[in-house]
């Protein structure tokens, strides 16, 4: 079983430092949930993993090699990464859009009949297969969300890494995109995932990080680490968890502790 | 290739024969191939022109195609935001120096003005693709351009050389010859071949920069093809015709919504479009009756500038 880790991986962007020595291991099979405050350094912790950032000590290892050692096009086919809040810049329809997460595999004949079926099946799993003729700008925020969520799942990589890619759902989309997630995880691949709902966590999330400061509170089981304790501790609050009737755990934020 | 760009190619075929028939003397085509003594407006005069309106509109089509969706921008244009006039400062330079009596000097120095301009624009506004910052970076360009180009023309050393570069600038096709024709269209082919391998990456921008280096782009790679691609097309076709603006701003936004708005299947029709709308312009300008030949730049400004308005208008809600 393949993992992706941080090894003492330290970064800074413009100067300043955001991770310092970062330990953190993702395994295969399951879904991991960064958690922290703004600022914590998620999203660049995500994208060290991706490859995307150049670390200025330590390193994101595939494995049992670097990340930014493997070439482009085989990082893009293993990796599927998914940004925050991302833009479509042109008003190209759902299928193509979905199509665009299979560039990586492309040759130079343009598509085959697994490009077709990976866009088939990505667009099915993402409830968007009726939107496919529909052009981008004529979606809804949480459609657009599912269908670039798609063009991920497209890429049919080993690993999915997203930024929030909840953030922008209603409830019930929210629930139906993350069995989603967690179906890609049940087939066998990676799921990373920054999150800011604590309760989408403990639903979501097999494992979790907790970061703050650029550094690592906890890592471990979700059922274990999302406590009070330690959930307080990561963003200055005080917490209080239980469990509903029909069984799930929720974490509310009573009060600051800063 | 799609049914769009075939029918662009059909237009670009009737356009041509058109534009070798067109003018103060009309030539029908069979006569260039007989004894006819007007075989040789055709062949000297009306081919070589044909040959620059074609390579001319299709490498500043593409430009503009690849530079819209290299900047994720539908208003970028060569011609409007300082690649054009960067070129033209180059230009002028040489026309200034007498450097344009060697045939290679003049475009080469229009070339070295586009890539600097372009490589400006896309280290201020590429990463970004920031439309108000793009939109400012172009307007400075063109404004410190133009006012060095105005310098070359005002401390010019002769009032030949003055009005040379004057009426160079304002961008015509006239009586352009075989020469030109050699130096310029291999130059305008190797750029738009170099724009043309660029649609995966400028595709894959679609989704940002960050999705893009994700998906195996290299953005420097792509930085380089865009500015060398770009410098080459515009910069060997203002040496060749002078500032012809809004081809790269019209073609592209016509073409878009038959190409599924996908950039790279915008490159080929903005190139066959570009050629369609230029030649035809061309053709326009040698039959309006006026006293002397209407100037190409002119004319395509004329229509462009309504055009780029109409954009602004119907876009005002985006951008607002």
């Amino acid at each position: 079983m393949t993992v992706l880790a941080a090894q003492r991986l330290s970064l800074t962007l413009g100067g300043k430092p955001v991770l310092h020595a970062v330990e953190a291991a993702f395994a295969a099979g399951r879904v991991t949930a960064l958690l922290g405050p703004n600022g914590a350094g998620k999203s660049s912790l995500l994208a060290c993993l991706a490859g995307l950032q150049h670390p200025v000590a330590g390193r994101a290892m595939l494995g049992e090699g670097d990340v930014r050692a493997l070439p482009a096009q085989q990082r893009a086919r293993r990796i599927g990464f998914l940004p925050q809040a991302a833009d479509v810049h042109w008003n190209i329809d759902v299928a193509t859009l979905v199509g665009l997460g299979r560039l990586p595999w492309r040759g130079r004949w343009g598509e085959t009949d697994e490009d077709r079926a990976a866009v088939t099946q990505a667009l099915a799993a993402t409830g968007m297969a009726g939107f496919a003729r529909r052009g981008v700008e004529h979606l809804s925020g949480g459609e657009r969300a599912r269908a670039l969520l798609a063009r991920v799942l497209a890429g049919r990589p080993e690993w999915l890494l997203a930024d929030e890619p909840l953030a922008s759902l209603d409830p019930a989309h929210q629930l139906e995109v993350g069995a989603q997630l967690r179906a890609v995880a049940a087939a066998g691949s990676g799921v990373v995932l920054v999150v800011h709902d604590l309760n989408l966590a403990a639903r979501l999330a097999d494992d979790v990080v907790l970061l703050r400061d650029g550094g690592v509170i906890a890592a471990g089981p979700a059922a274990t680490t999302l406590t009070a304790t330690l959930v307080g501790e990561t963003y200055g609050l005080t917490v209080e968890t239980g469990i509903t009737a029909s069984g799930q755990r929720y974490i509310v934020p009573v009060a600051t502790t800063s | 290739m799609t049914r769009l760009s075939w029918w662009l190619l059909a237009g670009v075929l009737l356009a041509a024969a058109l534009s070798l028939a067109a003018g103060k003397v009309w030539v029908p085509l069979d006569a260039w191939t007989a004894a006819d003594p007007r075989s040789i407006i055709i062949v000297e005069l009306r081919l070589p022109r044909t040959i620059l309106a074609l390579a001319v509109g299709a490498g500043l089509g593409v430009s503009g195609a690849a530079m819209q969706g290299y900047l994720r921008n539908p208003l970028a244009d060569p011609g409007l935001f300082g690649v054009s006039s960067g070129a033209a400062f180059g230009a002028v330079c040489a026309l200034y120096f007498g450097y344009a009596v060697q045939a290679w000097l003049l475009p080469g120095f229009a070339l070295a003005g586009a890539a600097a301009t372009m490589a400006a624009l896309a280290l201020i506004a590429g990463r970004s693709g920031s439309l108000i910052l793009f939109t400012l970076a172009g307007m400075i360009l063109t404004s410190i351009t133009g006012s060095l180009t105005a310098l070359a023309i005002s401390l010019a050393p002769t009032p030949f050389v003055a009005s040379e570069i004057v009426t160079w600038l304002m961008g015509a096709l006239t009586d352009r010859s075989w020469d030109d024709v050699r130096v310029a269209v291999p130059l305008i082919a190797a750029g738009i071949a170099l724009l043309a391998r660029t649609g995966r990456s400028l595709d894959a921008l679609t989704l940002g920069e960050q999705a893009a280096r994700s998906m195996g782009v290299d953005p420097r790679r792509l930085q380089l093809a865009v500015i060398a691609g770009i410098a080459l097309a515009v910069g060997a076709s203002v040496a060749a015709a002078g500032i012809i603006g809004f081809v790269g701003l019209i073609v592209p936004h016509l073409v878009r919504p038959f190409a599924g708005h996908r950039p790279s299947a915008t490159l080929l029709p903005s190139a066959l479009g570009g050629a369609l709308l230029l030649t035809v312009a061309d053709c326009v300008v040698r039959l309006a009756p006026t006293v002397s030949e209407l100037r190409l730049g002119i004319a395509m400004s004329m229509l462009g500038g309504p055009f780029f308005f109409y954009l602004l208008v119907s876009m005002r809600r985006r951008l607002a």
